[in-house]
């Protein structure tokens, strides 16, 4: 997206540390992005690679102990959200940036009614009384797609199945209008028809609600038909960061590289076996000295050992953490 | 998706199945609750004592309840005297139904102060965990250390007379009775903060409790919205059967006398008068000792029909 524009949401210098004890987990280390005015980023990674550390942190739900957020700011409109009371992110949470769970299993509280739980938000956020915040839920329920809303006021989540159940949530989310969605892998717990409704449903509501959304994925064929601008994260790191066209036209890092690699296609004749990275990622209990991918990475040299790369700006609006520049291939 | 069942015109009866709305959580409670007989039996039993202690009171008046008539004292059951008569000469039917109004109601408003404070005491600590929970573990504990018997009785000794006597519709009720309510009620909690606390300690870890504070629910709102609702089969199950409990404590102390004063009749204390006749007079022990063994029975069956029809993990036939 544009540059000229001020962000919405700008995170800087994002540290999350754990104390378990084992020791200091090193959740999310040194994490800084922006979020436009409706514009959809996603966020990408393996499991553990700190993105819902990264929004959760942002929203205040990292339970402190053990956590603890070592260092870093996150603008929204003039407010720093992680200097925020927990009252004053009371009233933030589901009304300016809402968020929307994995699991809608689980999400949703077993013994209170649907009706209940969209309406929680609308009467503490917006004070209305119980009949027009009915009202508004009716009509969130119909603009997420369930039959015959007003009826399903009353009904309980194992009335629902999954697929529905995650529209429930959306439409919780959206009953205040906030201006930021965060989803947290809304769609990992469904299946492919399903998930494809979900992304069309989401994509649909950002036209019409005009807001942002962060979305958290390990799918990067979800984030191809969804995103405008992608954050590739690993083990805690923002590793490259880009358009949603640059980064599957010309990756800038290896990591990103061999993640698109390793994607399954349909379109292509399978000649060999799906790729993978080797390795595991890091320990995240000791803080790496060099890169975190180092020890996957093929194309890694001394350097990459020694002193971990910053984002170094690639081009327009894209930035790798690397020491290979990508326009020569050569060590900087 | 629904469209494509309405065309495939599924059978009349399947039709029916997929119409028939779905039962709700009470529904499915009261199912499980109608098969446990000796639950059914218990709540009936516990019905009709609280018909025969509160629709007595429209036959005996309090006053003849109290009216000593000591040229009638020690009377064998006779048809004057259903139940016989005391040591002072009071009628024992009248006695034990305004006997089984304070002890119903000292073990049901027991119950209440033992729900509030152990319900508060669980949930916060649950909740908040960290320093709070600590802190007030150790303090559950400390009262849990101490003996709930001798406790009883020392508060009891220490509170007797202190209160003076209560007015309510005309009435006049021992101020014994409040202070054996609050100390039966200060005194059981415990155990029920303990049971909470752990349901707590598990629930909040729930996805939808992290989801309730992503759409700005306060942490109140989470606790008593959210949370209690789900944890509210043990509290009920602990709850009932805190009421035989607090009935039986009542008795405990009123028949060693630091109970609710005289004239001011219960169960307990009408048991205190009867220690010196066992044997000769026994209709003195045996009319008031059934109702509360009848009552605290009933009450323990019903506590557990509900344990099996609230727990959605015994879902046996």
């Amino acid at each position: 997206m544009s540059n000229h524009q001020e962000p919405i949401l700008s995170v800087k210098h994002l540290k999350t540390r754990f104390h378990t004890a084992e020791g200091t987990v090193y959740a999310v280390n040194d994490v800084s992005f922006d979020l436009y005015d409706k514009e959809t980023l996603a966020v990408v990674g393996e499991s553990g690679c700190g993105k819902s550390v990264t929004m959760m942190s942002i929203l205040g739900l990292i339970p402190i102990p053990p956590g603890e957020i070592a260092a870093g700011e996150a603008h929204y409109l003039e407010r720093d959200l992680l200097k925020c009371t927990e009252n004053e992110m009371e009233t933030i949470r589901g009304r300016e940036i809402a968020m929307v769970f994995q699991d809608p299993m689980t999400s949703l509280n077993p013994v209170l009614s649907i009706g209940h739980q969209i309406t929680e938000s609308l009467r503490c956020h917006l004070n209305m009384n119980q009949e027009e915040a009915n009202q508004r839920a009716v009509e969130m329920l119909e603009s997420v797609g369930i039959p015959d809303p007003a009826s399903r006021l009353k009904s309980y989540p194992h009335q629902f199945s999954g697929g529905m159940r995650q529209r429930v949530m959306i439409a919780m989310a959206l009953a205040c209008s906030p201006n930021v969605l965060i989803a947290d892998e809304p769609t990992t717990a469904l299946d492919v028809t399903i998930q494809a409704q979900i992304m069309e449903l989401v994509h649909e509501i950002r036209q019409r609600m005009s807001m942002s959304i962060i979305w958290i994925t390990h799918d990067l064929g979800v984030v191809a038909g969804m995103a405008d601008r992608v954050i590739v994260m690993y083990a805690g790191y923002i590793m490259e960061q880009a358009s949603v066209i640059d980064l599957y036209e010309q990756p800038h890092h290896p990591y990103t590289l061999a993640l698109l690699a390793a994607l399954p296609r349909v379109d292509l004749r399978r000649e060999h076996r799906l790729l993978s990275i080797p390795g595991a990622p890091p320990n995240l209990l000791v803080e790496p000295v060099g890169c975190p991918f180092t020890a996957r990475c093929q194309l890694a040299f001394e350097h990459c050992r020694i002193e971990r790369p910053p984002l170094f700006t690639t081009g327009e609006g894209h930035q790798a953490a690397c020491w290979l520049d990508p326009k020569t291939g050569k060590p900087r | 998706m629904n469209s494509s069942l309405e065309s495939s015109s599924p059978a009349p009866a399947v039709q029916d199945m997929l119409e028939a709305p779905p039962l709700t959580l009470g529904q499915l409670t009261w199912r499980r609750f109608r098969r446990h007989k000796m639950a059914i039996f218990g709540a009936v039993t516990l019905f009709l004592l609280f018909i025969y202690s509160f629709g007595g009171a429209f036959i005996f008046s309090e006053q003849y309840a109290n009216f000593t008539e000591t040229g009638a004292r020690l009377q064998a059951p006779s048809s004057t005297h259903p139940f016989g008569t005391d040591t002072i000469g009071r009628d024992i039917l009248a006695r034990t139904i305004y006997g089984g109004q304070i002890s119903l109601f000292i073990g049901l408003t027991a119950v209440i102060i033992e729900l509030l404070m152990g319900v508060m005491i669980g949930a916060i600590s649950g909740y908040y965990g960290g320093r709070i929970d600590a802190l007030l573990m150790r303090f559950t504990e400390a009262v849990l250390n101490i003996p709930q018997i001798f406790l009883l009785l020392v508060m009891a000794k220490f509170f007797a007379g202190k209160l003076p006597n209560i007015q309510v519709l005309g009435r006049t009720f021992s101020g014994s009775v409040v202070v054996i309510i609050f100390i039966i009620g200060l005194t059981s909690w415990p155990y029920l903060a303990r049971i909470v606390r752990a349901e707590f300690l598990s629930l909040k870890e729930n996805d939808f409790v992290m989801a309730a504070r992503a759409t700005g629910t306060s942490s109140t709102e989470i606790i008593f919205r959210h949370i209690l609702p789900n944890s509210i089969a043990p509290i009920v199950v602990s709850g009932t059967l805190g009421v035989a409990n607090a009935i039986l404590s009542e008795a405990y102390i009123s028949f060693l006398g630091m109970g609710v004063q005289p004239p001011t009749a219960t169960w307990g204390n009408m048991l205190e008068g009867a220690y010196n006749y066992i044997e000769s007079s026994p209709w003195l022990w045996f009319f008031p000792g059934m109702l509360i063994l009848l009552t605290t029975l009933s009450i323990n069956f019903l506590g557990d029909g509900l344990r099996d029809a609230l727990d959605p993990h015994s879902r046996a036939a």
